[in-house]
């Protein structure tokens, strides 16, 4: 029988898209279907999500937990465990229309909670950690149960099938967000699980990646050390957990955070001066098990902005784009033409070249 | 004088037909082996003193001379092997425990070679080292928990001092005493010109060796030989030595014949005397006293050199390794049972500690389920003996390797098993003029230069296979290996997959 993700790693191909408007302005989920439609070929069917930011402005003081269940006894089960550490304001399914192409759907629920805050006091940690903590036990404990988003004002939805199938059946059309991104998967071993498709996201972190990094096991063995779990033995969801340690957990500014999991070349360092050299060597000497390598595009959403990055030597497409507010992020360049009509600033970032768009607004 | 009951362990074929009595090998045999009789105008070799050392065979201008295992056997037995019989005879005669030179020659498994590595195919592209950057590159030392940054974004955190290594390959400590003067010469010169360390031992520093400090790391064992705080601040690094590989829980053993002038002033020790450093260092009986000495050390060099703690693979090895972490040391050496030894009790040798591999995987386990793994350097010594055993090494959780019988082979050695005699034909166990001279230190600096270059191009080879392009991606990357005829135990504490999984 084949493994799923979490028994066995998975090694995948890719196509992934991204949109962020620099001023926060929200747009429906229709152009990120529509893009990442157009890269069909990259994916083959067993998988495909988006992740949107800015599309519970109504909840957005709550974390949103979307869950997969695999049946309802897990579900109460795990009902109780989240009954006992957050108060609910609202939960439910999260809407869906048939697809006839996306079979097997798992039950798909969505809980808007904040941690009860004694047990935050009792443990001594914030908010944020309480909220990872949970969620990381519940993917880790309840078999069956699977929390896919856990972001404030964002959320990930996900599924097996054609990433523009996935879209139709999560009727994006009729969320808003000021982020968008996309993600086909072209899996070489599965059975095919929910929650193994992209985005992978923790808090408000949400990652879409096409590649196959070649440091995972040193990558995960470093984060592990660090009160994470790799229980689904991807890429996407060491990448994430290793930003989440570096910038909420060890504060580094995004940008250093950056320079860590893509590092400079050692003659490139060198070529800095002193000071700026110095700081590179110390990031690179302490952070170097955090280095990503093989090759991968990434697109990494977070409340304040989208982060573009290649591996070191460019081992994988990624195209960047603009027009007016807008930025626009893909594996290939027709993705963006698709949707964007005459766009500007075409180019192809170099390896290990980040593309940092932050919103000019401040959520 | 009793019956001596040893037969030789090699016979010394010489061809007549080719012999032209040129007598090279008379005067190239430290041993006395060969001997050139007058009235019969032949030379003749007397076996049992031979050590197969092949310097005669080398240097023999007809090729007329071969060297082969004694064909006398004992009775056949399992049990009562000839070499068993033979150390009672040995033992028997001279009430003395054994001596033995060089790393455990008894057939354990070698682990190494029984793991196998990875390389890309078609989902990940592999990496070719001689079209892209590919980086060996690593730095040795304390690495804080985290870096902190101020408002600026400027960099507030003070970083450890660090050694920075061109490749994850260093020598590991063979002292002067034990090696000859040019055998240290060729050694930091090659460090020096490779961008690498070489240690000086527990023998302290020839004057002569000073300018080579910033590729030095200095030694203090339990003997302090040669210590004092020119010494210690003459290195970029300092290492005490707790325990080595071939003869774990003693201390280390010089005999007399090798400390000359030089050796004895480099040691501080008069001339001729045996230089037996004590099992334990007697101001260290528990870790708090490791503790003290780490921070003296430090103090001594003003916090300006990473401190090396050096221990012999042994059972509880992890628990070990865990406190010497806690105690503050920047990096930890761990030397497996069969790393080499100029002098070691035979037994100790041969039955004590266990083998790097498992040593070194069970360690990076132990500090990682810590959660200190990141905050210290593991090097890993005891027998690396090509590029891929370094590979697996890096793979399996180190930061880098310590070489050393491999760095004597480049160099000559021939594994002859005899250093502790001092009669090093090849100049290199020596510390006999004439046998010193032999050793040139121009050709040997080149070709452990070359044997090391040659290491780090198969070493990027393989990395660029793997779809790796530093090799910080290799460290601790267990999912690079996978077992080949193992047990679920050992891949257990290998931390590895069998193939095939």
């Amino acid at each position: 029988m084949l493994k799923k993700e979490g028994e066995i790693r998975i090694p995948a191909g890719c196509a992934i898209s991204g949109i962020i408007d620099r001023k926060g302005n929200r747009f429906n989920g229709e152009d990120i279907v529509k893009s990442i439609a157009l890269m069909h070929e990259r994916s083959n069917g067993l998988g495909g999500g988006f992740a949107g930011y800015g599309i519970y402005p109504q909840y957005k003081d709550f974390f949103a937990l979307h869950i997969f269940y695999d049946n309802n006894v897990i579900k109460a089960k795990t009902e109780e465990f989240l009954n006992e550490h957050f108060e609910i304001e609202s939960a439910g399914n999260i809407p869906t229309r048939k697809v006839s192409s996306v079979k097997g759907k798992p039950l798909i629920w969505r809980y808007f909670v904040q941690p009860r805050i004694y047990k935050v006091k009792d443990l001594n940690m914030d908010e944020e950690e309480f909220t990872a903590r949970c969620v990381i036990r519940v993917n880790k404990e309840f078999d069956g149960a699977y929390v896919f988003s856990s972001g404030k004002n964002m959320g990930a939805f996900k599924g097996v099938g054609y990433p523009e199938d996935i879209g139709e059946f999560f009727m994006l059309e009729n969320y808003e967000g000021y982020i968008w991104t996309a993600h086909g998967r072209f899996p070489t071993n599965t059975p095919g699980w929910w929650g193994g498709a992209h985005p992978f996201t923790m808090l408000d972190w949400s990652i879409v990646h096409n590649g196959e990094i070649s440091s995972y096991d040193a990558n995960r063995r470093f984060v592990e050390m660090y009160g994470y779990n790799c229980s689904l033995q991807t890429d996407t969801e060491v990448i994430t957990y290793l930003l989440d340690l570096l910038v909420r957990k060890h504060k580094l500014p995004i940008e250093k955070a950056i320079q860590v999991l893509v590092a400079p070349f050692w003659k490139d360092i060198e070529r800095e001066n002193p000071k700026k050299a110095a700081e590179l060597r110390a990031l690179r000497t302490v952070y170097s098990s955090a280095l990503i390598n093989g090759p991968f595009s990434i697109l990494i959403g977070y409340e304040d902005g989208l982060i573009a990055l290649n591996d070191r030597i460019k081992l994988r497409s990624m195209v960047t784009a603009e027009k007016g507010n807008k930025v626009y992020f893909a594996s290939e360049e027709s993705a963006i033409r698709v949707i964007c009509k005459d766009p500007e600033n075409v180019r192809h970032p170099k390896g290990g070249e980040p593309v940092i768009v932050k919103l000019e607004v401040k959520k | 004088m009793s019956l001596n009951l040893i037969s030789p362990q090699f016979e010394v074929l010489r061809d007549e037909n080719k012999c032209v009595q040129c007598k090279v090998c008379v005067k190239q045999c430290a041993n006395e082996v060969h001997s050139y009789d007058e009235e019969d105008n032949v030379v003749r070799a007397n076996d049992i003193k031979c050590v197969n050392c092949h310097r005669c065979v080398a240097l023999c201008p007809t090729k007329a001379l071969k060297i082969r295992k004694n064909s006398l056997e004992f009775r056949e037995n399992a049990n009562w092997t000839g070499q068993a019989i033979d150390e009672i005879y040995r033992q028997a005669e001279t009430g003395g425990i054994l001596l033995s030179s060089m790393g455990n020659p008894k057939n354990f498994p070698i682990y190494w070679d029984k793991m196998l590595l990875n390389a890309s195919q078609v989902t990940n592209p592999s990496i070719d080292p001689l079209r892209e950057p590919m980086e060996t590159k690593v730095m040795i030392g304390r690495k804080p928990d985290k870096l902190e940054f101020d408002k600026d974004g400027k960099l507030v955190t003070e970083m450890p001092p660090q050694i920075e290594l061109n490749m994850p390959i260093m020598f590991s400590a063979m002292s002067y005493g034990s090696i000859s003067k040019n055998a240290h010469e060729s050694l930091a010169r090659a460090a020096e010109k490779l961008g690498i360390l070489y240690n000086t031992g527990e023998g302290g520093l020839h004057k002569d060796f000073y300018k080579y400090g910033k590729n030095t790391i200095v030694q203090v064992a339990s003997g302090r030989f040669g210590v004092h705080v020119g010494y210690l601040n003459a290195g970029s690094a300092i290492e005490i030595k707790i325990g080595q590989g071939a003869k774990p829980g003693i201390g280390g053993h010089l005999p007399g014949i090798k400390v000359g002038e030089d050796v004895s002033a480099t040691r501080m020790i008069p001339m001729g005397s045996d230089a037996i450093s004590p099992a334990p260092h007697h101001d260290i009986y528990s870790i708090e006293d490791l503790r003290q000495l780490i921070f003296s050390l430090k103090e001594a060099t003003n916090y300006q050199k990473p401190v090396f703690v050096k221990i012999a693979a042994v059972h509880n090895v992890s628990a070990i390794a865990s406190g010497i972490a806690r105690a503050g040391a920047d990096a930890i050496v761990i030397d497996g049972f069969r790393g080499g030894t100029g002098a070691a009790p035979t037994r100790v040798r041969d039955n004590v500690g266990i083998p790097i591999e498992l040593a070194l995987a069970a360690v990076d386990q132990r500090l990682r389920d810590e959660g200190i793994r990141n905050s210290i350097s593991i090097i890993c010594a005891g027998s690396i003996r090509n590029s891929a055993d370094i590979v697996k090494a890096i793979a399996l959780g180190a930061d880098a390797v310590y070489i050393a019988s491999a760095a004597l082979i480049a160099i000559g050695c021939h594994m002859c098993h005899s250093c502790s005699t001092g009669k090093c034909n090849w100049g290199i166990a020596t510390q006999d003029a004439d046998l010193v001279k032999r050793l040139n230190p121009d050709i040997a600096y080149q070709r452990l230069v070359n044997l090391l270059t040659a290491w780090d191009h198969e070493v990027k080879e393989m990395l660029g296979g793997m779809g790796i392009n530093a090799i910080d991606s290799l460290r601790g990357n267990r999912l690079m290996l996978r077992g080949i005829g193992l047990n679920s135990k050992e891949l257990e504490i290998l931390g590895i997959k069998h193939a095939g999984e």
